[in-house]
């Protein structure tokens, strides 16, 4: 059966066996590096084609058919061209602050993707305490987006950071209660032992209605934390242009729009892996012959498969949805997500002291 | 005009004054929600507007000036740029004033061409603002849905008027041209698929809990605000004003066709919505009712080559998808106007912005400046 973990310890072995420990651990770094580099260019490029398919597909129009078969090259092109552009820096910004908001954006979204397992034995590094990690880095990304807004010295760009950064640290609360139920139910924060706990089920067919309920909290909050429509009030077209991204452009300005992507696949990978069971095939209790049958398809394509359909699911949201108002925005987190989150981290608790779930 | 360097000076004078905390955010000329080149300078508290200010004159084009020099055939056709989005019923109202001024008898057919073209107008006018109005409130796809349909009228318009947008197919004493062939066939065709279309409207905007939450409550213009600040059409007849001239002072054989007159008296910006998808609807029932019955005949009265209004002061008054727009015509005998003034609906619709959001978020801003429907050549002029 075909499996990436063969591949990566393969690699692994031959490094030790043919360099001193030390040397070997350098190289090893350094091939993760490129490698997590790589996968940061390849998604960015596919997810803004995905997105742009996806758009065209709901607005009954082709989207990108021009640029090599299907427009697939287009994001290419695009990529191109906003490398050859110049990047201007607003005379009266904080040059300083103004150029490093993108790469630390950027950076946080790399180091995120750290934890997340690709497939069987495919993590670049299984922390103990992941859960908390992603969480706790995914935090940062607000504190970028306040210093692109601040050092812009534009209104626009100021009003928008602003809002982005009410709206991350209050949705960040839901997230963490829904992240919170998986971790209660699975007793670990380690992302391989989440993903191992659910080898006869997904814990969204296991947990009961208080996990489908976390479920969706976690979609509404990963939405509001990406930025993403209906909750894109940072960057509000019709109100403040581009919102705290106005006064980049070039380069920097794909910076942002790259690790909006990123971040998008990130907690999407989040949701899969905590909720419907990252690379784990879909196993039913008791079915030997089906599970074993599932177990055929490649762990990596179980988890791009629902990785991608949460991604079509947020995609799907922002076509659909008109943009809430800055105060409603609060209010449904405050009055309405959170008590009803830790509600349900309440429930979920108590299902399982009992050992209620399967 | 307010510069970049001017506008940093004017906020820390305010800040000097003790006015801590406002900021002053021109949105426009150049901006996604405004529509055009509506420029607004926001006196703002946070996210809460305090004030609003428009500055116009951005897109001034002193229509009314060139039209001075124009004779009573060529004016016609600048009015269109105006609210190019009516340019049927723009043209009609100035076709209309030089009429009712050279006391022009407009034939049967010619008068029905005109209430088709100008509800046709209507309906498209009314689909790109429903369209707009969701882009504002940040939903992207609805645009497209109604530019489809709007698409199809454009087509038909293209077909008889040969022209897309500004048709310039009123002249004085009837249109330019006869009705295409397959006009009524096409027309027929476009109202079946009107009607099995709209419904997605619904579904997709006015029965989303969003849409419902950013625009109901939001941007209410009681009645006696919405006399007082001279709104017209759908704005003021979202706020309960009966204002519709095609039934107070009917014109181009309005009075032989049945409709109602859309009235809402919640004042909201929901109610505006409402009332502009119900008037699509009564357009349709008008379109209905002539696309069948379009008397035989001339599509033009016999007037002279060189028109001449007696000297006099000539104003007629048409409803277009925006309001009450206002033809004034002042003749000293010769072959061009003395003096034009035309009373546009988006500029009082306009003066009423301030009243309106004051004191909400700018997200309501968006949500009621769409509703107003500006189309800012109109504003302009």
């Amino acid at each position: 059966m075909f499996s990436l973990a063969h591949i990566t310890q393969i690699i692994h072995d031959w490094l030790y066996s043919s360099f001193d420990p030390t040397l070997a651990l350098i190289i090893e770094c350094a091939i993760v590096i490129l490698v997590a580099i790589g996968i940061f260019a390849v998604l960015g490029l596919v997810l803004v084609l995905m997105e742009r398919k996806v758009a065209a597909h709901i607005q009954i129009r082709l989207g990108p058919n021009r640029v090599g078969p299907g427009g697939m090259f287009q994001t290419v092109a695009d990529t191109l061209k906003l490398i050859m552009k110049e990047g201007l820096t607003p005379d009266l910004a904080d040059k300083f602050l103004f150029n490093l908001a993108p790469f630390l954006v950027m950076i946080v979204a790399m180091l995120l993707l750290a934890p997340i397992a690709f497939a069987k034995g495919v993590q670049i590094w299984d922390i103990n305490i992941g859960v908390l990690y992603i969480s706790a880095v995914s935090s940062l990304s607000v504190i970028g987006i306040l210093m692109a807004g601040w050092a812009s010295n534009n209104k626009y760009s100021l009003l928008g950071a602003m809002r982005s950064g009410a709206q991350i640290v209050s949705y960040e609360l839901s997230a963490g209660f829904s992240i919170l139920t998986i971790v209660v139910l699975t007793g670990s924060l380690r992302l391989s032992d989440i993903i191992a706990s659910q080898e006869n089920g997904w814990w969204i067919f296991k947990g009961h209605i208080p996990v489908i309920i976390a479920f969706i909290l976690f979609i509404i909050a990963a939405t509001a934390e990406t930025n993403r429509a209906p909750f894109d009030l940072a960057e509000a077209e019709s109100e403040l242009t581009a919102g705290f991204h106005t006064e980049y452009s070039g380069m920097r300005f794909a910076l942002f729009f790259l690790a909006e992507y990123i971040n998008i696949f990130i907690v999407c990978a989040i949701g899969a892996t905590l909720f419907l069971g990252g690379w784990m095939p879909l196993h039913i209790g008791g079915w030997e012959g089906f599970n074993h049958l599932m177990d055929y398809i490649p762990s990596s394509f179980w988890f791009i498969g629902k990785t991608f359909f949460l991604i079509f699911l947020i995609m799907w949201f922002r076509w659909t949805f008109p943009r809430l108002r800055v105060d409603q925005l609060l209010n449904l987190e405050w009055k309405y997500l959170l008590p009803i989150s830790l509600i349900n981290l309440l429930l979920v608790t108590v299902i399982a002291i009992m050992g209620w779930y399967f | 005009m307010y510069t970049q360097t001017e506008i940093i000076k004017d906020t820390t004078q305010l800040n000097s004054n003790g006015n801590e905390g406002e900021l002053v955010i021109n949105v426009g000329p150049q901006h996604p929600a405004t529509h055009g080149v509506l420029h607004l300078v926001i006196t703002l508290n946070g996210e809460t507007i305090k004030k609003i200010e428009p500055h116009l004159g951005y897109i001034h084009r002193s229509i009314e000036k060139m039209c001075e020099s124009l004779t009573y055939r060529q004016f016609i056709y600048v009015t269109s740029r105006m609210d190019y989005l009516s340019a049927h019923i723009n043209n009609l109202a100035c076709a209309l004033c030089v009429e009712k001024g050279m006391q022009i008898e407009v034939p049967e057919r010619a008068q029905v061409i005109r209430i088709l073209m100008s509800e046709l107008t209507r309906i498209a006018s009314h689909e790109l603002w429903v369209g707009a109005m969701a882009m504002d409130l940040g939903a992207f796809t609805p645009f497209f849905y109604t530019f489809r349909e709007r698409e199809v009228i454009n087509d038909i318009m293209e077909q008889t008027c040969g022209a897309r947008l500004t048709m310039n197919y009123m002249v004085p004493g009837g249109t330019m041209y006869d009705l295409h062939p397959d006009f009524q066939n096409r027309v027929k065709a476009f109202i079946i698929q009107f009607t099995s279309k709209v419904t997605e409207l619904e579904d997709l905007i006015a029965n989303n809990i969003i849409f419902q939450n950013r625009t109901k409550g939001v941007g209410v213009l009681s009645a006696e605000d919405a006399i007082s600040y001279g709104c017209t059409g759908p704005v003021a007849r979202g706020s309960g004003v009966s204002c519709d001239i095609r039934k107070i002072q009917p014109y181009s054989g309005y009075e032989k066709v049945s409709f109602e007159e859309v009235l809402e008296p919640a004042g909201d910006s929901y109610a505006r919505y409402l009332i502009r998808i119900r008037e699509m609807y009564q357009s349709i029932s008008i379109i209905e009712q002539l696309i069948d019955n379009i008397p035989e005949g001339d599509f033009q009265a016999k007037t002279k080559a060189v028109l001449k209004l007696p000297k006099g002061e000539f104003y007629t008054r048409v409803e277009t998808a925006r309001g009450e727009l206002g033809v004034y015509i002042v003749s000293e005998g010769g072959t061009t106007p003395y003096r034009i003034k035309f009373r546009s609906p988006g500029f009082s619709n306009l003066s009423a912005l301030n009243h309106m959001v004051k004191g909400s978020k700018i997200g309501d801003l968006m949500a009621t400046m769409g509703t107003l429907d500006l189309v800012i050549p109109d504003i302009d002029r």
